[in-house]
């Protein structure tokens, strides 16, 4: 049996757990104090050893990225820590910034120290008041206290670190378009490579990383890599937020080790709501392809995942139940595609927008079977055709729920209409 | 209207952009927080907050007006007081988002984007906004108020245009206009980070169980010893 594992979320039961005072109290900042009696690359190796993968969706090695800096470039270098969290169905760190922004500013000051960065961003998206709130004040409390700013902790390190909000941009989530928006441009992914490692922020040397891996820094410090990998599966190691919405009893987050099962979970968050059955979901996000009950068992690592035909993703579990319309859901999700897509390329921008009117007409009981096809189709010219992954990520619902649900679709065809009443997913609806 | 500021505004602002223009190590990093100041004087993006900008960083009006149109943050023309999102992604619409969205419509009298006639409140769909586990979600001045319902969202747009005191379920303890939402988002602390809310409910569910069944994170050291078979442990 998994047992949830709080680590970030240890202290978010304490009132002023978003404080200084409170994070301290928890031993906070303490391996920040380690950190600067370490040599930065002693750290990088450390952060190796954990197996930490990036907690954003991609899960590339975190501690590899930070090696693929260049030891020969004389730019300045830059830590962004990308906060634009915006994938549908993610919803974990925004409760972390607003609950423990200290635990990313540490993280921060660790990883700014290991990469010999002076100069760190928390790229935050714009629609979350409260939490650039916590974040400026969590960064006013740490300036104050030495813990960032000049000559952190008479250690002669240097870190200035400034909280840069979005203004509503999905596509800044990806870490090239983040860069452009942060340098001031419209948000538009740039042509890999070079990789931000080699030419990031103003051409520099860059490492991007993902609010919560740069939060788990603090802890494999403190604890060491044994402790990290001592959670998790062999190549998915440690600890990460589940989070659950949708038809579940109990919604919310879950800190668990990777590995952990749906059906595990849903026993957690008290089942799928009272009188329904699980439909289909997704185990990362939006972008991942949808599973349905025949995955109830497979272990949320970023293996298992994969080889069950989706992606771990940002551990963004949506929970649909059998009110659900996948039509409506997928159609709805394609508009968003449609509408945060950057325009810079065509199979992306052109490819969302037609499968936009097929959905429409599908849901509305005046596609044809051949409609299907023509998804398929579509799909074919993004999925690695696209100049970023939003297109890879647009085609994942439409093709997965085609593959398990073809027959719906077809329903919708047949019937003239959808079969299903809206009604009976809401909230207020399911129990009436 | 006029498309330059006055005097008295530009004087002001000035102070306020060099601020902001310190903060980067190049000036143009500055754009995106210039607009939202501009936005904050005057409650959207004008063509004399589009001047405003471009004299500040160097930049022509064209290169300043493509980012302005880029992101969805900036109004183009003036929004209510309160401009009302209504999440209606697939999770939030399900869940009954787009029954709240067209209520409200319908209960104010406006089309998407649009706002009532007193300037009081706007109405949009907006797109996920990380709080699915409160779905359904509306957000006022980019401030959240989870688990709505239809009938929830119409009395709060009601107190809104009345003037009553409203209060995010996860923000501070006053709703701040939408000119001070932006002049925050500018980088200007309004110093309310202390008030309201650590955690919602959903965002405490696994801490509570693991409390409850005292379930925790292996011990520092400990780690070897217990991923070697101990049931309770967390491997």
């Amino acid at each position: 049996m998994t047992t949830l594992t709080p680590v970030l979320s240890d202290n978010w039961d304490r009132p002023d757990s978003f404080t200084l005072q409170a994070y301290r109290d928890g031993g906070g900042y303490e391996a920040l104090r380690t950190a600067l009696t370490m040599e930065p690359d002693t750290i990088v190796d450390l952060v190796k050893a954990s197996g930490l993968r990036g907690r954003g969706g991609a899960g590339f090695p975190t501690g590899m990225k930070w090696g693929f800096l260049p030891k020969d470039n004389p730019n300045p270098r830059y830590l962004v820590v990308n906060a634009d969290e915006s994938e549908p169905g993610t919803c974990k760190d925004v409760p972390l910034m607003l609950a423990n922004p200290h635990v990313l500013i540490e993280g921060v000051a660790i990883s700014a120290y290991a990469i010999r960065s002076s100069q760190a961003f928390i790229y935050v998206r714009g629609e979350v008041l409260h939490v650039i709130r916590r974040l400026k004040q969590a960064v006013e409390e740490a300036r104050e206290a030495n813990l960032i700013g000049p000559d952190v902790l008479g250690s002669g390190f240097d870190l200035d670190v400034v909280v840069h909000a979005g203004a509503g941009a999905y596509i800044c989530g990806e870490e090239t378009a983040l860069l452009d928006s942060l340098e001031g441009y419209r948000g538009q992914p740039r042509l890999k490579p070079p990789f931000p490692a080699v030419a990031g922020l103003y051409a520099s040397p860059t490492v991007v990383n993902n609010v919560e891996s740069i939060a788990s820094v603090p802890s494999i410090l403190r604890n060491g890599a044994e402790w990290f990998t001592s959670m998790g599966t062999e190549k998915s190691a440690g600890f990460g937020f589940f989070s659950l919405s949708g038809h579940v009893r109990r919604p919310g987050q879950y800190e668990a080790p990777l590995g952990i099962t749906l059906r595990e979970l849903l026993d957690m968050a008290g089942g799928i709501r009272e009188g329904h059955r699980l439909k289909f979901w997704t185990p990362g996000g939006s972008s991942t392809p949808i599973f349905t009950d025949e995955h109830l068992d497979t272990p949320l690592d970023f293996e298992s995942v994969g080889a069950a035909g989706s992606m771990l993703g940002t551990r963004a579990l949506q929970i649909f139940d059998e009110t659900t319309c996948v039509v409506r859901a997928v159609g709805r999700w394609i508009e968003f595609y449609a509408h945060e897509s950057c325009g810079k390329c065509t199979p992306c921008r052109e490819g969302n927008y037609w499968m936009v009117q097929v959905l429409d007409r599908l849901e509305h009981g005046e596609g044809t079977e051949a409609d299907l096809e023509k998804l398929l189709d579509i799909c074919d010219n993004l999925l690695g055709r696209s100049f970023c992954a939003l297109g890879d990520g647009a085609a994942s619902p439409v093709m997965s729920s085609i593959k398990y649900f073809r027959q719906e679709y077809i329903d919708h065809v047949t019937q003239g209409g959808c079969p299903f009443d809206h009604r009976k997913s809401t909230v207020w609806g399911g129990t009436a | 209207m006029s498309s330059t500021f006055t005097e008295e505004v530009r004087a002001r602002l000035e102070v306020d952009a060099k601020d902001i223009i310190a903060r980067y190590p190049r000036e143009r990093s500055a754009l995106l927080p210039l607009l939202h100041l501009v936005q904050a004087e005057e409650g959207y993006v004008s063509t004399a907050g589009i001047r405003f900008c471009a004299e500040q960083l160097g930049l022509t009006t064209a290169e300043v007006t493509a980012v302005a149109t880029f992101y969805t943050m900036y109004k183009r023309r003036p929004t209510g007081e309160y401009h009302v999102g209504v999440c209606t992604n697939t999770l939030c619409a399900v869940m009954g988002g787009d029954e709240i969205l067209s209520a409200l419509k319908e209960h104010l009298g406006v089309g998407n984007d649009e706002a009532t006639e007193d300037g009081r409140v706007s109405v949009e769909h907006v797109e996920c906004n990380a709080a699915c586990d409160f779905a359904p979600v509306v957000m006022v001045n980019w401030e959240f108020f989870d688990n709505q319902t239809p009938e929830s969202a119409k009395r709060l747009v009601d107190d809104l245009r009345l003037g009553n005191d409203v209060r995010p379920t996860r923000g501070p303890e006053r709703l701040c206009t939408w000119k001070e939402a932006s002049r925050l988002l500018a980088g200007f602390s309004d110093g309310r980070a202390g008030e309201g809310t650590q955690a919602g409910e959903p965002s405490l569910q696994g801490l509570r169980l693991a409390r409850e069944r005292g379930w925790v994170a292996p011990r520092p050291g400990a780690a070897a010893t217990e991923a070697a078979g101990d049931e309770g442990s967390a491997k």
